[in-house]
């Protein structure tokens, strides 16, 4: 547990790092552009996000904005096959991950609860009841020692496979978060922990969640820990590709807390200006993790100006579709909510679906007459 | 339901066991003709369960498919969520009723809706043993009804065995059943012997069956209260009174229309449970019979059950419990209103 791992300064200057900076050094110009461009296509989709909630075509949007590199470091760093249980604001994840812009805003716009398969993109639903997820996690990793043991593993798949458990300042005090610890430890998972520690829990500090900086729960699991500056695109990938291979070698699980600043309200019902001061969000704001990385590009040139043109072509391309997404969703029918809330047939479901059936009619006849 | 035709399965016997040997046969043919399905809870491996219900099941199947959990019980639902999304068809014990609700949020958030939440692309077929009820003389949190906290909650099954037969194949039941599902063990009958037919299974575990004909009154009922109804009945046989038995079976969903025909027939119905009747799942039961068959009854359905307290101390428990005397005390009652002439 040392300091907080940061490999490029505020100033956008490379550090040196035992540990740490030959996962950057792995990296070539092509992928290092490819971090800033999945942050930068986030963010184009977050403000066009906020935009259709303002216009009320969306029920609400939970910003990620400011936890970009946090996220796509993080990502960047696993195997498409490692499953990932996100909470509900791992938009630039999600995207990463090839979620398109319509199956990410489905449940924004409350046209269904989610809007993808969890299995093909290896990526399982968003979860709104906090810290619920990490013992999907616990259990999904389970389930990875277990096929391990018996050699039923996807031969498909990479035998290797770990989890990502996501979660927030906030969700670290549940006491789901505490059990899939227990678990984790007790069972030795395959189990990375990816705490964002976004200063806030809507208005509720991180220092009333836990005084203490939450990476030390990990010592009293009996696993490892790490900050990591999650403004630092390039340290989150480092971070997670270290912790990633250890786990992979059977270190058993680990956790990295992530620091970095929801400079957005908690999500559009929010009002931080009440619990907030300017100044704190000014000194989050001029540590900005796409305008970091990309004065590092630009003086490394690693990217030239047409790079970042294109970056925003695609941003506003991606932004345009995901509108026309929005504004042409087909919202679930309700008999498609009857139909899936049970896999086998049940009585009272099938009654109360035919009732409403015969119901409806009933108003379709009177109209025709 | 497929695991039931599997070649890896035990050779059929007929055998008289107690209901708690009944479960221990069904966990154990269900671990073997399926390697995916695992027992996972508190005490279950090596001390085989505080009932001893999974006793032996650990020695024979090992740690990894018989797995002794911290204690934790939301951690133990919340993994099993985990583990059935990759596959698996987990079977959590909770050691007793009154544990269950640390695992409320992961039941009823989680369990009962990733299904629906997932548009059906995810099934979680885990299945919860839940030992419940009364009359074990435990202290505060052992002897509790919870069921109409789950009945409510859309995605989850709920069945309740009253007899060692029903308890084998009600569990294989709902083991091979992908939906979530409660079955509500009457931990005061685990020592109730009965024969058990693993060769003829028994009635499909979500209807209600009748288990005594009778033409002057229906007695509905499930889990622990099934011998006593069946007591109660012989006893108003005895009284000049023809008292059918309707054994409920599953809670969700109802067999409403079983428990409807019965009381048309009879038009008198009681329900009984050890639940507290207030907000209880009698109401649910007394709702529909009403609606279904209201014209037919002679007399308003009757409930018999708790009270509307905290189960009580158990020195108190014989006052709070349904018995024979309170089932016959308001079948007295329903037979006070005079028949509706045909």
């Amino acid at each position: 547990m040392g300091d907080v791992v940061q490999l490029l300064t505020e100033n956008g200057e490379l550090r040196e790092d035992e540990v740490y900076s030959r996962y950057v050094e792995e990296l070539d110009d092509a992928a290092l552009r490819d971090l800033y461009r999945h942050m930068a296509l986030e963010r184009r989709v977050d403000a066009e996000a906020t935009s259709l909630q303002r216009q009320g075509q969306l029920a609400l949007w939970a910003p990620a904005l400011g936890q970009e590199a946090a996220q796509v470091g993080t990502i960047a760093a696993l195997k498409p096959t490692d499953r990932v249980f996100p909470t509900y604001r791992e938009h630039a994840m999600a995207l990463y991950r090839g979620i398109s812009p319509e199956e990410l805003m489905a449940t924004f716009r409350a046209a269904r609860h989610t809007g993808w398969d969890p299995h093909t993109y290896h990526f399982n639903n968003y979860a709104v009841v906090l810290a619920s997820q990490t013992l999907h996690a616990a259990g999904w990793a389970m389930g990875i020692v277990q096929d391990q043991r018996t050699g039923t593993l996807d031969p498909d798949q990479p035998a290797d496979e770990i989890v990502l458990a996501c979660l927030g300042d906030g969700a670290s005090s549940q006491g789901d978060a505490h059990e899939s610890m227990v678990f984790a430890s007790s069972y030795q998972l395959p189990l990375l922990y990816f705490i964002q520690n976004n200063h806030w829990a809507i208005s509720v500090p991180s220092s009333t969640q836990s005084p203490a900086p939450l990476v030390r729960r990990a010592y009293g699991y009996g696993f490892t820990g790490v900050q990591v500056d999650g403004n630092d695109v390039l340290a989150s990938y480092a971070v997670a590709r270290h912790c990633a291979e250890q786990i992979r070698e059977g270190s058993g699980p680990q956790l990295i807390e992530s620091i970095t600043y929801r400079l957005g309200a908690h999500t559009t019902a929010d009002d931080p200006t009440k619990y907030r001061s300017a100044e704190e969000v000014e000194v989050w704001r001029a540590k900005d993790p796409i305008a970091r990385c990309r004065s590092w590009l630009q003086a490394e040139q690693k990217a030239d100006e047409t790079f970042f043109e294109e970056t925003d072509a695609e941003a506003d391309e991606l932004a345009a579709e995901l509108r026309r997404a929005v504004l042409e969703m087909e919202p679930i029918d309700l008999e498609r909510v009857f139909d899936t809330v049970y896999a086998e047939p049940h009585r009272q479901v099938e009654v109360e679906k035919a009732w409403l059936k015969d119901y409806e009619a009933g108003f379709a006849e009177e109209e025709g007459r | 339901m497929t695991s039931q035709d599997s070649p890896a399965e035990a050779q059929p016997t007929t055998s008289t066991l107690p209901l708690a040997k009944a479960i221990n046969a069904a966990l154990r043919d269900a671990l073997a003709a399926d390697a995916k399905t695992l027992l996972i809870g508190e005490d279950i491996g090596k001390l085989g369960g505080v009932f001893r219900v999974t006793d032996g099941l650990q020695a024979q199947f090992g740690e990894d498919r018989v797995i002794d959990s911290p204690l934790a019980e939301s951690g133990i639902i919340g993994t099993c969520i985990g583990m059935a999304m990759r596959g698996y068809r987990p079977v959590a014990e909770i050691q007793f009723d009154g544990f269950v609700f640390p695992a409320f949020n992961q039941i009823t958030t989680q369990l009962a809706k990733i299904h629906n939440r997932a548009d059906g692309a995810v099934s979680v077929p885990v299945t919860i043993r839940l030992p419940y009820g009364g009359h074990i003389g435990s202290i505060e949190h052992h002897s509790e009804s919870p069921e109409a906290y789950f009945a409510h909650t859309a995605g989850l099954r709920i069945i309740a065995p009253s007899s060692p037969q029903d308890a084998y194949w009600m569990t294989r039941q709902a083991i091979a059943c992908d939906d979530p599902i409660i079955i509500l063990e009457p931990k005061r009958r685990y020592w109730l012997k009965g024969e058990v037919s693993t060769a003829d299974p028994a009635p499909d575990a979500f209807t209600a069956q009748v288990l005594r004909s009778g033409t002057d009154a229906t007695l509905a009922t499930y889990g622990p209260l099934v011998p006593v109804a069946l007591a109660a009945a012989e006893v108003a046989a005895g009284q000049g009174r023809s008292v059918e038995v309707v054994d409920v079976r599953s809670i969700s969903p109802l067999d409403d229309e079983t428990i409807a025909r019965s009381a048309a027939k009879t038009q008198r119905l009681v329900v009984a449970h050890e639940a507290p009747t207030f907000g209880g799942f009698g109401a649910e039961i007394a709702a529909r019979v009403s609606e279904r068959a209201h014209h037919r009854l002679a007399a308003p359905v009757l409930r018999v059950g708790g009270f509307h307290m905290p189960y009580p101390p158990t020195a108190q428990e014989h006052r709070y419990l349904p018995d024979i005397d309170r089932m016959l005390e308001a079948l007295e009652r329903s037979f006070a209103y005079p028949s509706a002439t045909a």
